[in-house]
């Protein structure tokens, strides 16, 4: 076991992707020399060269668009966005090209291509650097969604995704980047938790509570606050997003008949909302409550000097628990 | 020019006046060379950079190619007035530019086509059927693109040639690139040019000197839109300020087609780059069979373009040149109707797919949630059939 942060335990699972395979390649803005806004690619370059670690032009629809051209030459092209809020240029690249070239191809083309990126909030950013734009990656068919949460998720996650032959929208806590966690580097993936399936972090009686990404350190805090006040709280990290893993979700629900979701996207038409109307279809006699959300007002991402009230915090996922009790 | 014409080109003239740019005189399209080997008279004229060696059997070739997509596309307007196609978008006038082109590949080079680059599939050897399976609505295309190196047709305007730009750096990385080596060919027209999309292509081809040629049929119309609407420069020449060279083409002229390809691929091939081809060309048809291009372009145009057929100019070349008999076009046309004649049955008879495989090839294993849709939803078709035995029963 290695003590890691997030953001190195990413470099080191991409290490071992490009060792894998040496069809997988790195691509994106500042990748190559400096290591990536957030030095996740640090080293890469120098150890694997600049045609398999590319420092590309500055157009984010090019990354993806010619990430599913070297894909379609048996290339398995693992790309950077380097913020959330510029993903939007390649927007047409990821959902009307990337999603779909399988389905159109009746499934003689496969595209594996992992897009990488840093999403939420709370570093004091400027404008669209701090956006959680996942929804609308898990709203489309044809793409894996997965979010890490730790440095030992993020360790295995990427190696996962870079070895999925779907595509896969990869979303990485930026705030967590520096949280350091114990990773096992030694072992291989086999034993690895499966990519698509949510992890019960602490186990709970009496209410679920779903997360994921940056919001999986603060629910495993409120979890503790929480049990001070003698609540038991079931924190399941949900991991990905789409396929969602609704075996585990209704299991946990069935138990405790209380589940809370947090995310820092916008709560309308988000994650929650989905996971509100699966949870109630399928868990509909064992609810003592709604199921409530905690997530971003429907608002722009707001000023940094305001985004420590936008974003859910222990407080705003515990005066949710306590709604929860309300019924 | 009709009455009703020229009232359409004085509203259209007063249109270009309110909305010019008081800027320099644009670059005229009708000052850039354009390369020509045979004239719309089917004069065989040569060209100092463009030298092309080829046998009568060769030209006879072409020109049956010409002459057979052409019958497939005009069998294809037919099926989409009579509803069995959804829609047909036409590539009547653009034959010499997808024949000429298509007939510079290799079996090794890629091909990333439009919707509309029925000939280039001729010349690859996919069957047509899968074109009309996807216009037909049975299928999105769903061809295997390896089957031969001709990718699946692409819809969103321009989004292709970033694809076929990253094919190519594929071929880089294979070490692909040099003595028979392998090239990727890009498609798009005039409008595509606006897009972003093949801006950063041409940006991306050029910083990584990748083995490709974009390929631009500009047939002038961008469904309404005319090309001074798309550009105020030939678009051959905005390849210079991406750093790789531009040529324009008569793209009515299959020679010259063939041979501006030839050398652009194979410059690629051997590691040179990239070239844009600007194939100079008019979309003879509505832009697809739900467009009525008389509502904004002018019968005297079409008629103008009539005279520079790309099929004629290589009729009149081998009958000047003694090259063909009367025989071998009646044997073409022949062949031409056998085609089409297997076109139209073959989507007269063309089934729909199975429901059920809608849910089919969305990731390349299941989710469970999709299972329990596909499940769901066949219960649910399974259940109108139950109430259609109970009804047969009751009759």
């Amino acid at each position: 076991m290695t003590t890691l942060t997030l953001s190195r335990a990413l470099n080191e699972g991409l290490r071992k992707a490009l060792e894998a395979n040496d069809k997988a390649l790195i691509m994106g803005e500042d990748v190559g020399k400096l290591g990536g806004v957030f030095r996740v690619t640090d080293g890469l370059q120098k150890d694997f060269g600049e045609a398999r670690v590319v420092d590309t032009p500055l157009a984010e629809s090019g990354i993806i668009g010619t990430a599913i051209g070297l894909a379609l030459r048996g290339y398995r092209p693992i790309c950077e966005i380097q913020f959330d809020g510029f993903i939007f240029p390649a927007f047409n690249q990821i959902v009307g090209q990337l999603a779909k070239m399988r389905y159109r191809s009746l499934g003689t083309v496969k595209l594996p291509i992992v897009v990488r990126v840093p999403f939420g909030g709370g570093i004091g950013a400027v404008e669209h650097h701090s956006e959680s734009p996942e929804a609308l990656f898990a709203h489309t068919p044809g793409l894996r969604v997965i979010a890490c949460g730790d440095p030992a998720d993020a360790y295995t996650m990427i190696q996962q995704a870079a070895s999925s032959d779907d595509p896969v929208l990869f979303f990485e806590p930026k705030r967590r980047y520096w949280d350091k966690a114990e990773v096992d580097t030694e072992g291989g993936l086999a034993a690895a938790l499966p990519m698509d399936k949510a992890r019960v972090l602490a186990d709970g009686t009496d209410v679920t509570l779903l997360c994921y990404g940056p919001m999986v350190r603060t629910c495993a805090e409120a979890a503790v606050a929480a049990a001070g006040d003698g609540r038991s709280l079931e924190v399941i990290d949900l991991r990905s997003l789409a396929p969602l893993d609704t075996e585990t979700i209704f299991a946990s629900v069935r138990k405790t008949g209380r589940c809370v979701v947090v995310h820092e996207a916008v709560v309308t038409g988000g994650l929650g909302a989905e996971i509100a109307a699966q949870v109630t279809q399928e868990c509909f006699y064992s609810l003592e409550a709604p199921v409530l959300r905690v997530g971003a007002y429907t608002t722009p991402y707001p000023p940094s000097r305001l985004e420590e009230h936008y974003l859910p915090d222990l407080d705003r996922i515990l005066d949710a628990v306590d709604r929860s009790f309300g019924y | 020019m009709t009455v009703k014409d020229a009232g359409r080109a004085a509203r259209a003239g007063r249109r270009a006046t309110e909305n010019r740019a008081p800027a320099r005189e644009p670059e005229r399209a009708d000052r850039a060379e354009l390369i020509q080997l045979l004239t719309p008279e089917g004069e065989r004229v040569e060209h100092p950079d463009y030298p092309l060696e080829i046998s009568a059997a060769e030209v006879k070739d072409l020109y049956r190619d010409l002459v057979i997509v052409r019958r497939i596309d005009f069998e294809a307007i037919a099926l989409q007035r009579q509803g069995e196609l959804g829609i047909w978008a036409s590539l009547l006038g653009q034959e010499a530019a997808q024949v000429g082109s298509g007939r510079a590949l290799s079996p090794r080079d890629m091909a990333f086509p439009t919707y509309r680059e029925h000939g280039v599939a001729w010349c690859r050897g996919l069957d047509p059927m899968k074109l009309l399976e996807l216009f037909r609505g049975v299928s999105h295309g769903g061809w295997d693109p390896t089957a031969h190196n001709f990718h699946l047709y692409t819809i969103v305007i321009g989004s292709q040639t970033l694809h076929a730009t990253g094919y190519a750096m594929g071929i880089q990385r294979d070490g692909a690139v040099g003595d028979g080596g392998e090239a990727v060919i890009a498609y798009f027209g005039d409008g595509a040019t606006s897009q972003g999309d093949v801006n950063e292509a041409f940006i991306w081809a050029s910083v990584n000197n990748a083995p490709i040629v974009f390929f631009c049929q500009n047939n002038q119309w961008a469904i309404s839109e005319p090309l001074e609407r798309q550009s105020r420069t030939p678009l051959y020449m905005r390849a210079t300020g991406f750093g790789f060279p531009g040529v324009r083409v008569d793209g009515n002229d299959v020679l010259a087609c063939l041979a501006v390809t030839r050398k652009a691929m194979q410059a690629a091939r051997e590691g040179q780059g990239p070239t844009l081809i600007e194939a100079f060309t008019y979309r003879m048809g509505a832009h697809t069979t739900t467009d009525d291009p008389t509502r904004y372009r002018l019968s005297a145009e079409l008629e103008a373009w009539k005279l520079k057929d790309p099929i004629e100019r290589v009729k009149q070349y081998l009958i000047r040149t003694e090259q063909a008999e009367m025989g071998f076009f009646d044997a073409v046309e022949a062949e031409a109707a056998e085609v089409g004649a297997r076109v139209r049955a073959a989507c007269q008879q063309m089934p729909d797919p199975e429901p059920l495989s809608m849910f089919d090839n969305v990731l390349t294993a299941e989710t469970a949630q999709l299972a329990a849709e596909r499940d769901a939803f066949a219960t649910y078709l399974d259940s109108f059939a139950d109430e259609a035995v109970a009804a047969g029963e009751g009759r």
